[in-house]
């Protein structure tokens, strides 16, 4: 147990390192910081001494690592376009992008799960079929377009949700800012929670049918049904128990991309969520930003990845190796 | 009145209806076993013995279904009976063991989940006494340590080990009947026959009847009483296990044992059967055996034979036997 978490870390920090060294090019090929940073009056021999100062005439390794150790401590520069510290930008709008992925990603899992038990369960009836065509939309209309369409229907025609913005937010202990806690955070947070959900859910959905549907033809299903254990014991108690489990990895790595996909939402939305706030740097090329960003959800992934396989390891016995006493 | 059988099927059709038409797996199958009886139930790959196991226990799956005939429980029909109170009858009256341990126990339970589970569906009892009865049974199917290893998972046990769990489970609510479903060919050779030993041990030890299925004639010859031989759904021939195996009456049985060479020690020649089993939609007209069988005559490709009793307890499908009647008879 101790030696895969070790040999997990492990593999997480080379993924960061790596990561990390793209964004780190991102300054030293996209712009030049330099000329971000100073004025138009600005002679050659100061801005030669700013690039000193800078250290950006060190050798590569030696930039690298101080680039490095400074994210290491939250440190990723001053935005070239807001001017304020890049770790104070994003983790202004981190409560927003996160409160929206994590309502999204429970809308999904949520649906995904239920309908997909319960069109392995129904399959061939009417309603299973229907889903399983509505399902079909969700994962072929691209997101933005979903995003328009539920504006024009439930803010515009009906007018019963707002199409923009967040809302009222409520400030918790001065460094999350919510908006759950008030009736227009929650109204604002619906259309864009859909948006963003629904691809997912939809993939969800048809991966807990297809596993279902492999599990429920499994030896020992049939043989739980053979021992006369009720419906309920075998399609809950032993079909879906087994069928999360692979289930639990693909969804938890979908948790990721729901952040990363965020962007697009965001941006339809007018949602303050970090996506927007990328989508902003990379039109001024604000590259601390953009690089921060980067390693943000890059960190993301990996934090995911390592729960997933912690989690897998929890549900699966047979993973549990130092358990193992296999006799004869 | 005389008592009935435990398990009666009558005239039992099987068929799975598909876009070519309708395919007639089992046809017109009839057998009993007596209480305390190990019947035999021997036919090569595709004959359709998985497929009687499985009508018998109400789990064929669709679009298989059972076209006709009845499968009568102590005399009572249960082909006909609506899911919950069939659910009720499987484990609790009869239990299944399939062929492979490996993939028959749920991975993500322990032993001792399963098969409280299965005691306390069936049997009024607390969470205590299911896991002391739990243990026994264990123990009786010969798992070493049993009140420690019961909380293992599958996987911590060997193939014969879990085929013995896998036994427990299938006796754990004390049935009437146990059909085994080839319980050990996916097993190594070396613990084949003590798995064979413990099932019949311990359905001899409560009275349960025991259908064992099977493509393996030794395993029959020691241990069932009566054994049935299944050719492309239907039944060839059915008698006790010595007079079968000495004197085997149908050409196919006949061709059967003559690939045995140990229980043929006595005849000189190995009978091997050319041709092979037909397929579901190819059965020849008549005797479905007729393109392989030796003694073939005119009738055989027109009429199908029914199963024709000879002597007290035997029966076989084969018209050379209504032929050698009535030569008796007349002559
Ligand atoms: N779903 C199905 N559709 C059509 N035919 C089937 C189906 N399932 C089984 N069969 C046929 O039923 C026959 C008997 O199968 P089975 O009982 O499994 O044979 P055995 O157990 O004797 O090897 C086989 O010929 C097989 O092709
Ligand atoms: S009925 Fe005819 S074809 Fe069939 S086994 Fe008997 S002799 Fe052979
Ligand atoms: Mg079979």
């Amino acid at each position: 147990m101790i030696a895969f978490i070790i040999r997990r870390l492990l593999q997480s920090i080379l993924v960061m390192l790596t990561v990390a060294l793209v964004a780190f090019a991102l300054f030293r090929f996209v712009g030049d910081p330099i000329a971000s940073m100073v004025g138009q009056e600005t002679t050659l021999a100061e801005r030669a001494e700013l690039r000193d100062a800078l250290g950006l005439n060190d050798p590569f390794v030696v930039q690298f690592f101080t680039f490095v150790s400074r994210a290491l401590v939250g440190d990723f520069g001053i935005s070239y376009r807001l001017q304020q510290p890049v770790m104070e930008l994003i983790l202004s709008r981190l409560p927003a992008t996160l409160e929206l992925a994590l309502v999204s990603g429970i809308l999904a899992f949520v649906l995904g799960v239920g309908f997909g038990v319960y069109t392995a369960l129904r399959r061939g009836g009417w309603l299973s079929s229907s889903i399983m065509t509505v399902s079909l939309i969700g994962v072929s209309l691209p997101t933005f377009l979903i995003g328009v369409l539920l504006i024009w229907v439930f803010a515009v025609e009906l007018q019963w949700l707002p199409s923009f913005g967040r809302g009222d937010v409520v400030d918790l202990g001065g460094w999350w800012r919510t908006g759950l806690l008030t009736e227009s955070g929650r109204a604002s947070l619906v259309l864009p929670a859909i948006t963003l959900g629904l691809y997912q859910m939809t993939l969800i959905m048809r991966l807990v049918r297809a596993e279902m549907l492999e599990v429920l033809r499994t030896d020992y299903i049939k043989f739980a049904r053979a021992r006369g254990l009720t419906n309920r014991a075998v399609n809950f108690g032993h079909a879906l128990k087994n069928t999360l489990v692979p289930v639990i990895t693909i969804t938890g790595l979908q948790l990721g991309s729901i952040i990363a996909f965020a962007i697009i939402t965001e941006t339809v939305f007018q949602w303050p969520g970090v996506g927007a706030l990328f989508i902003n740097s990379v039109r001024f090329v604000d590259v601390p930003v953009m690089a921060a960003y980067l390693m943000l959800i890059a960190l993301v992934f990996v934090v995911i990845n390592l729960i997933v396989d912690l989690l897998y390891y929890v549900v699966d016995p047979r993973l549990r190796m130092d358990r193992t006493t296999a006799g004869h | 009145m005389t008592t009935p059988p435990l398990l009666s099927v009558r005239d039992l059709v099987v068929e799975f209806p598909t876009r070519r038409g309708t395919l007639r797996a089992i046809d017109k199958v009839s057998f009993d076993i007596a209480e305390g009886e190990v019947l035999g139930m021997v036919g090569e790959s595709g004959a359709g013995k998985s497929l009687i196991g499985a009508a018998i226990i109400g789990l064929l799956e669709p679009p298989g279904r059972i076209a006709g005939g009845e499968i009568l429980l102590r005399g009572e029909r249960i082909d006909s009976l609506a899911a919950e109170p069939m659910r009720r009858i499987r484990g609790k009256r009869i239990g299944m063991v399939f062929q492979d341990p490996l993939t028959s126990l749920n991975p993500l339970y322990t032993v001792a989940e399963q098969l409280i589970e299965t005691i306390r569906t069936h049997i009024d009892c607390n969470d205590r006494e299911a896991r002391e009865r739990a243990v026994a049974l264990l123990d009786r199917v010969g798992i070493p340590a049993a009140a420690r290893r019961i909380n293992d998972y599958p996987h911590h046990f060997s193939g014969g080990m879990r085929q013995r769990v896998v036994i427990a489970l299938a006796l754990a609510a004390e049935p009437e009947l146990v059909i085994a479903d080839e319980p050990t060919t996916a097993l190594d050779v070396s613990v084949q026959a003590q798995i064979i030993d413990v099932l019949k041990e311990i359905c001899a030890e409560r009275g349960a009847s025991v259908m064992l299925i099977t493509h393996d004639m030794g395993v029959i010859a020691e241990t069932a009483d009566r054994v049935a031989v299944l050719y492309a759904g239907r039944l060839a021939e059915i008698g006790p296990v010595r007079d079968v195996i000495q004197h085997a009456e149908h050409p196919y049985t006949q061709g059967l044992m003559g690939s045995i060479p140990t229980l043929t020690q006595t005849s000189s020649r190995l009978v091997q059967i050319p041709g092979s089993m037909p397929r579901l939609d190819a059965i020849p007209q008549g005797c479905a055996f007729n393109p392989r069988c030796p003694h073939a005559m005119e009738r055989c490709r027109r009429d199908r034979p029914g199963l024709l009793p000879r002597g007290a307890d035997r029966e076989v499908a084969c018209w050379l036997y209504e032929a050698a009647e009535e030569e008796v008879r007349h002559g």
